[in-house]
């Protein structure tokens, strides 16, 4: 069966023969970086046209339609005239910070797809503490939004990092929480043995009401950790002009345009993984011809096909959902979300040391 | 240019009034303001402490120029004021010449002004909606609202030639006839509006985030209503009988069957559904006129150079926003001495501060849209 899995094994095998063991080495880990920086690019430009063009559909218009086929290649063309923009810093705007700041909120992006498998034996980084690993790296992106917004030296930034720091901040405590249903279900905090475990079926059908109702928290504190609306205080246009990247343009503004896309994917692919069984196949109980036929469509089909469907869902809350005020946002974290999800975890523990999941 | 030192020392130190506070100006050039309102607002954190209007970016001088216009000429200007509801602006002041003239307006001229008019308060409101899901981070609503809008301009164009600052209105009448298509269009729009308008209810109505940002907001109590001068949807928001239809009734209106739509709510939940169930009654409205246009002329004669007889005239008419009173000082000439609009939009503006303060920015956004604010109607 064609997969990445093999493409890597083989090319592992020829630099081996090629260059011996310690280039190799050197060799893989260029190209898995070179790998990464190009899979980061080809999916902001996939998930802006995606994007857009959802957008259009939703409020019943064309959408992107004149560079290429159907437009498919608007993205390509506003990236370019990005580059080509000049980057503006303001006068009175603390110089390093502002400069720094785009660069911290894509290096989190980019750190978090390390241990993301894409495919079977496909993962750039198989470590034994995967979920650990997310979750303390996921945090640090605020870090890069308050770094922009404190530096611009321009209110309406500074109101929007402050925002972005206490949503940012609340919402990933239920976010945690929602990933340690499947946690304590696998017993595991490594992807790999999360994925194993979701052979013979996806933990949102194995583990009843309390998983479902983990994913559902899951999707709404990602939605807010990624600031998209309905919880896009951080940005929220019509309020704060556009938040903490009020003051960026060109390639910098790209940037935090680009690493807000990234997280979405990784959050859903993340999703995916956790409640969705990431690139294992559909399997149905005892039905072996479906189960056979469900083999044969690639693991990476499925990993993506998955990912994608979670991201339309975040993208279909974007454009049909008003926007919360902060208050409320916040309420809706200590209030609600956080003592269910805490209750969750407690159900999901005695499903699990009951052994009533499938 | 300030060095930030400079800024740090004017700034209030700790235990004075006002530390802490942020000072933010929301416009003139800002996405929820809808043109270029100037709003100073004092901030503690995301609390509104105060907001000061800082109105005149868009003034033009409409009132003195008006002066320098004949009276078949000044009409015409007022089309710019509230762009959103231009027929209903010609209207006042064609209203006020022919009171003036003492004109008796063709039976078939009143009941197109009425069509239009309701046809305008309809695309008014259209565009309103659109405009505050737009304030509140719903983006998709303005597309559907503007579906509708787009046929409400077709059926304009079609019989006025433009889409925005009609100008069809000429004192005794209107300027020519009705587009041979104009009945057939309507009934097509009337039959869209109803087949579209639940969506409107499923889009935001019903959704709980927009009620949330919506219920106990931005409350108005009626006696504060009648004191700051609010009409319109704002008033009648509070439960304030105050729609000029209803209260004066000018042209035909006294003759059709309509109810004044009223909300006891006050808050800005209220003032969006006034405006909703407000294009309802504007489709009643048009239903009961769109088959009985009378025959006859759609202009009555009169002189080539109007002028008014010495004299002081005043008409009001309800606007999509509120009350438009028209005021001319007439010394005999052939233009007026003195103009003065009384738009709706300057005194619901001035509630504003009344309403949110205390409240947070988001509010004050919310509560902005459910005033329905059109900044050339309030600099004029």
């Amino acid at each position: 069966m064609w997969s990445f899995s093999e493409i890597a094994k083989n090319i592992d095998l020829w630099l081996n023969d090629l260059v011996g063991s310690t280039w190799a080495l050197v060799l893989e880990m260029v190209i898995a970086g070179v790998a990464v920086i190009g899979l980061f690019a080809a999916l902001g430009l996939v998930l802006v046209i995606m994007e857009r063009k959802v957008a259009a559909w939703i409020q019943i218009r064309l959408g992107p339609n004149r560079v290429g086929p159907k437009g498919m290649f608007q993205s390509m063309a506003d990236t370019v005239k990005l580059l080509v923009k000049e980057g503006m810093t303001p006068d009175g705007a603390d110089r390093l910070l502002f400069n720094v700041a785009p660069f911290i909120a894509m290096i989190v992006a980019m750190l978090l797809m390390a241990p993301i498998a894409f495919a079977k034996d496909f993962q750039l980084w198989d470590m034994n503490i995967g979920v650990l690993y997310i979750t303390a790296v996921s945090s640090l992106s605020v870090i890069g939004i308050l770094m922009a917004g404190w530096a611009s030296n321009n209110k309406y930034s500074l109101l929007g990092a402050m925002r972005s720091g206490a949503q940012i901040v609340s919402y990933e405590l239920s976010g945690g929480l929602a990933i340690l249903a499947v946690v304590v279900l696998t017993g595991s905090i490594s992807l790999t043995d999360i994925i194993k475990a979701q052979e013979n079926g996806w933990w949102i059908f194995k583990g009843h009401i309390p998983v479902i109702i983990a994913f559902i928290i899951y999707i709404i504190a990602v939605t807010a950790e990624t600031n998209r609306a309905p919880f896009d205080l951080a940005e929220a246009e019509s309020e704060l002009t556009a938040g903490f990247h009020t003051e960026y343009s060109g390639m910098k503004f790209a940037l935090f345009f680009l690493a807000e896309y990234i997280n979405v994917f990784i959050v859903c692919a993340i999703g995916a993984t956790l409640f969705f069984g990431g690139w294992m196949p559909l399997h149905i109980g005892n039905w072996q011809a479906f189960n056979h036929i469900m083999d044969y469509i690639p693991s990476s089909v499925w990993f993506f096909g998955k990912t994608f469907f979670l991201i339309f869902l975040i993208m279909w809350f974007r454009w049909t959902f008003p926007r919360l005020r902060i208050d409320q946002l916040l309420n809706l974290e200590w209030k609600y979300l956080l003592p269910i999800s805490m209750i969750n975890l407690l159900l999901v523990t005695l499903i699990a040391i009951l052994g009533w999941h499938f | 240019m300030y060095r930030e030192t400079e800024i740090i020392k004017d700034a209030p130190q700790f235990g004075e009034p006002g530390f802490g506070d942020l000072v933010i100006n929301v416009g003139p050039q800002h996405p929820a303001t809808h043109g270029v309102l100037h709003l100073i607002i004092t901030l503690n954190g995301e609390t509104i402490k105060d907001i000061k209007p800082n109105l005149g970016y868009i003034h033009r001088s409409i009132e003195k120029m008006c002066e320098s216009l004949t009276y078949r000429q000044f009409i015409y200007v007022t089309s710019r004021m509230d762009y959103l509801s231009a027929h209903i602006n010609n209207h006042a002041c064609a209203l006020v010449v022919e009171k003036g003239l003492q004109v008796e307006v063709p039976e078939r001229a009143q009941v197109i002004r009425v069509l239009f008019d309701e046809l305008t308060r309809i695309a008014s409101h259209e565009l309103w909606w659109g405009a505050m899901a737009m304030d509140l981070g719903a983006f998709t609503p303005f597309f559907h609202s503007f579906r509708e809008r787009e046929t409400i301009n077709v059926i304009m164009e079609e019989t006025c030639g433009a889409r925005l600052t009609m100008n069809y209105y000429v004192p005794g009448g209107v300027m020519w006839d009705l587009h041979p298509d104009f009945q057939k269009r309507v009934k097509d729009f009337i039959t869209l509006y109803k087949k579209k308008i639940h969506e409107y209810d499923e889009l935001v109505t019903g959704n709980i985030i927009f009620q949330n940002r919506m219920k106990g907001i931005g409350y108005i109590s009626p006696e504060d209503v009648i004191s700051y001068g609010c009409t319109g949807p704002v008033a009648r928001g509070s439960g304030v009988h105050s729609d000029i239809r209803k209260v004066s009734p000018y042209s035909i209106y006294s003759k059709l069957d309509f109810d004044e739509v009223l909300e006891t709510g006050g808050d800005s939940f209220a003032r969006y559904v006034v405006r909703i169930k407000e294009m309802h009654q504007s489709i009643k409205i048009i239903e009961q006129l769109i088959d009985n246009i009378p025959e006859g002329d759609f202009q009555a004669k009169t002189k080539a150079v109007l002028k008014l007889p010495k004299g002081e005239y005043y008409q009001s008419v309800e606007t999509a926003r509120g009350e438009l009173g028209v005021y001319i000082v007439s010394e005999g000439g052939t233009t007026p001495y003195r103009i003065k609009f009384r738009s709706p939009g300057f005194s619901n503006l001035s509630a504003l501060n009344h309403m949110i303060k205390g409240g947070k920015i988001g509010d004050l956004i919310a509560a902005m849209g459910t005033l329905d604010l059109v900044i050339p109607d309030i600099d004029r």
